[in-house]
């Protein structure tokens, strides 16, 4: 066992994992905009719950990116050119979700705000599906050759375990983000996220246990099998607690089902972080994907002093915005008008 | 389709692009804290408007550059991942420590600072933008380090055919890093504060041309307010003088600080990467002046062509070396030196598919570093003119009534980001056609460099790549539009566009005692989507 490259497996995986959890409500709550509501109140009530903590939640996500190039380039570079198609339209979806959030409260018109919210929501939509996709594409494997390159063409990582990945991250989202809006909200936003999560849940969280069980059936351990019992465990206490209107419970509940059902997964797939489909002796794992001793112990450093910190001052954001928000939180929209007198604005 | 070219285009227009809004918000970032700092200190308004004002300008450009930056990140391994396997040891290693050590930084405690007007204390207010600022500026730090080692790399040893790393602190302490961050980050302070003083003349005009502000006999600014106009009351000139000063002179300083680290880091250039400062000189033969300007046929690549019209005899040498007589070698003598140390085909390898084995062109398009060099430093100059003569004309209080220099105001926006998209560009092409430069200096490890057309992904197709490029420069023009648009109507909304309390002009009474409307309830967010 080469414990550099297992520890950076692992800090990987908390990457990855700290990125679902957090953005997971955002995007759920971007997706959310598309169909819950249409009332402009409502939508931006939505919309400040995230407001203080979605753009650094985000930064999860580069960091995973980051961390990965970093402690493995080969599995870096195989998974996001053999990717090339589905990650361009996650770029584009990601840009456009996050310039939505920032824009459609700046113009005055409602066609303006329309526009945006539909950005918003297809953008939220775009990135997880993709993120889901490629999160278990590497789980499940792609036609890599020794190089590490794909073999098939632009489309060959199209296959039922993307569409279950995507799904399955799309439905964990619309559920977490629901459990969120419950928790961090007041008034009609509340009680409908929560009778989402106690109608909807056992529905949209299906792909994700699906993805659960077939890597548990492929490659599971004793492990894997408990983190699997436990994540179940958590998800029906999450279930019973929001159906109890205990908001608070249900968050934690559903936050510890993605931890441990996201570590099920990595823990089953270890040391393998990107199979070959065409012949397993091109499988990167975390010996021939790895950078070397060096890299490895500088980032550990790095990362031993970096990340606590993440957590101590991200931790403090959420506090400080701990408040429940309601409609009687929100100042009225504010039309910008030019700083002009009428007679000249009009030459 | 060729994959490379349409790679290299494709990281060539993300990357200027994404470097439009990231010069703005590494820019204008301190002056933003700088003037929050002065409202914390004195109490005066002025500076809680101006905080307000450019705070929100500030905010509209910054989404844009993390919306972009998303793209560079991702795109080495999607059409680079040659490249990326090539270098990953190393390079990796800073884009890791930007995430952890600056944008997490950045992205948190801006969203404190967006947030919480009314929920922090004061000081600890302030302190959150000053974190967030100081995490843009480390953020732009660990992206140089990572750029610079691949115009000079250090740190490494070759283990296999591929470069390791076995020293952080060189990577991190490149000499190329350090004088291209300094150079990077006071050409975004020229940014920042040419945006400011061209936006704020604007202000000092609209003001004058409503009636609102006139000039005495003497020249001098004579204040008043019109309330039926958003915003403008006798203290929004202070804040428009106040922000035009502070401009100029934060600009004027800026560009002083360019020169000198554009000096040191063309005398390293011209160590490292001679080629590239032969080709951004046109320089066919050794020799001691400067090319003021020289023209040759578009496109011809031959040196033999160029021809210089004028020159400044013993300039060049000072700026390579700081003496008016060593001669520089020109591009005939260096050529030959390139080709005997590292071929004169590229190798009979698949990874350069059809290129394999194709005769090595080592000399940089002429005409794009060569005016690339000319335009970067033309730019400058003219936004530092411009900057000294708008302190000036502002000596008594406002501008001229003038719409023609109010014009040249706003367009000399433009100049610094010009200078700097213009120095990228030369910078970049200029390293061709490595991707990863090879380090002549004593201490450079022998075999640590990569040409460009070996780094692009082998399995990627040339239509995978239209598609992204494509669809992202699509993006790209119609979020700028959208960005523009809605920075010239805040721009134009004056300080009430970011402080609505200030509007008075719907004559609705507007009570602000009125417990019944909503921003007056204490709870009510200072700030909300």
């Amino acid at each position: 066992m080469e414990l550099l490259p297992t520890i950076w497996f692992i800090a990987i995986a908390a990457l990855w994992i700290g990125y679902l959890l957090l953005e997971g409500f955002d995007l759920g709550v971007g997706m959310l905009l598309l169909f819950s509501t249409r009332k402009d109140r409502e939508r931006r009530l939505m919309l400040n719950a995230i407001g203080p903590v979605w753009d650094g939640n985000e930064v999860w996500l580069i960091t995973a990116g980051a961390a990965t190039f970093a402690a493995f380039p080969y599995w870096y570079a195989s998974l996001f050119s053999a990717l090339y198609i589905p990650l361009t339209i996650v770029l584009v979806s990601l840009i456009f979700r996050a310039v939505a959030i920032e824009y459609r409260g700046k113009g005055s018109t409602e066609k303006w705000r329309m526009w945006w919210d539909r950005a918003l929501g297809l953008g939220s939509l775009g990135s997880a599906f993709g993120i889901g996709a490629a999160l278990a594409l590497t789980t499940t494997g792609l036609p890599i050759d020794a190089n590490g390159d794909r073999v098939g063409g632009a489309f060959a990582w199209f296959t039922p375990y993307a569409v279950l990945g995507g799904l399955a991250v799309v439905g964990f989202s619309l559920v977490h983000a629901s459990v969120f809006l419950g928790l961090k909200t007041d008034g009609d936003v509340r009680v409908r996220a929560r009778n989402f999560v106690v109608r909807w849940s056992p529905v949209a969280l299906l792909p994700i246990v699906a993805w659960v069980l077939i890597i548990q059936f492929q490659n599971g351990t004793v492990i894997t099998w408990v983190l699997v019992v436990f994540a179940v465990i958590a998800v029906v206490f999450a279930w019973l607690s929001a159906k109890a209107g205990n908001e608070g419970w249900a968050f934690i509940g559903m936050a510890a089902f993605l931890v441990a059902g996201a570590s099920s997964i990595f823990a089953a797939v270890y040391p393998v972080v990107l199979p070959s489909t065409i012949d397993s002796a091109f499988n990167l794992t975390i010996s021939n994907a790895a950078s070397g001793e060096y890299t490895l112990g500088v980032m550990s450093v790095v990362t031993a002093f970096g990340l606590p910190l993440v957590f101590i001052y991200q931790g403090w954001t959420y506090w400080v915005f701990r408040n429940r928000l309601s409609d009687h939180h929100l100042p009225e929209a504010h039309i910008v008008k030019p700083a002009v007198a009428p007679s000249s604005s009009a030459s | 389709m060729d994959p490379l070219e349409i790679a290299r285009w494709q990281f060539g227009i993300t990357t200027v692009y994404h470097f439009i809004m990231v010069p703005l918000t590494l820019g204008l970032g301190p002056i933003v804290a700088l003037m929050q700092t002065q409202w914390v200190r004195t109490g005066d308004e002025k500076w809680l408007r101006m905080t307000k004002f450019w705070g929100k300008l500030y905010l509209i450009n910054f989404i844009m550059g993390v919306a972009t930056g998303l793209v560079q990140e991702f795109q080495f391994g999607m059409a680079w991942s040659e490249y990326s396997r090539y270098v990953g040891d190393v390079f990796g290693a800073p884009l890791a420590m930007e995430g952890l050590l600056a944008f997490f930084f950045e992205s948190v405690f801006l969203g404190l600072w967006i947030f919480g007007w009314s929920r922090l204390p004061k000081k600890i207010h302030l302190a959150t933008l000053w974190i967030a600022v100081a995490g843009s500026i480390v953020s732009a730090f660990f992206i140089i380090v990572a750029n610079s080692w691949m115009q000079h790399p250090v740190g490494v040893e070759l283990i296999d055919g591929r470069p390791v790393m076995t020293d952080i602190w060189a990577v991190l302490t490149n000499n190329t890093a350090l004088s291209a961050f300094s150079h990077t980050v006071t050409g975004a302070i020229a940014v920042g504060a040419g945006f400011v003083v061209g936006i704020a003349w604007y202000q000092l005009w609209q003001r004058r041309r409503d009636g609102i502000d006139s000039v005495d006999a003497t020249g001098r600014v004579v204040v008043g307010e019109n309330l039926s106009i958003p915003g403008r009351d006798r203290k929004d000139h202070a804040v428009w003088i106040k922000s035009i000063r502070i401009g100029a002179v934060i600009a004027i300083l800026g560009f002083g600080a360019l020169s000198i680290t554009g000096d040191l880091q063309a005398k390293l250039m011209f160590e490292q990467q001679p080629l590239k400062m032969a080709a951004a000189e046109a320089a066919c033969y050794d020799g001691t002046s400067f090319s003021v300007l020289s023209i040759g046929p578009l496109g011809g690549q031959n040196c033999e062509d160029v021809v210089g019209i004028i020159e400044i005899p013993g300039l060049l040498s000072f700026l390579a070396h700081g003496d008016f007589d060593t001669e520089i070698q020109g591009v005939n003598t260096l050529i030959p030196q390139y080709q005997e140390l590292y071929g004169t085909n590229l190798p009979d390898d698949p990874l350069y598919g059809e290129r394999a084995g194709q005769e090595i062109d080592y000399l940089p398009l002429m005409e794009v570093t060569y005016w690339g060099f000319r335009l970067m430093i033309g730019f400058g100059m003219l936004a530092a003119a411009f900057a000294a003569l708008t302190l000036w004309i502002v000596r008594k209080g406002t501008v001229p009534r003038s719409k023609f220099l109010m014009g040249t105001a706003l367009l000399s926006i433009a100049a610094p980001f010009g200078a700097n998209i213009a120095g990228w560009v030369f910078t970049e092409m200029g390293r061709q056609p490595f991707v990863v430069v090879p380090n002549p200096t004593p201490g450079g490890v022998d075999g640590v460099y990569m040409f460009t057309a070996a780094a692009v992904s082998p399995g990627v197709s040339g239509e995978e790549i239209i598609f992204s490029l494509v669809s992202l420069a699509l993006v790209y023009a119609f979020l700028m539009v959208f960005e523009v648009r809605l920075l010239v109507k805040y721009v134009r909304g004056g300080v009430a566009s970011a402080m609505p309390e200030l509007d008075h002009s719907d004559g609705d009474g507007n009570d602000p005692d009125d417990p019944n409307k909503p921003d007056n309830r204490d709870d009510v967010l200072a700030f909300a989507y």
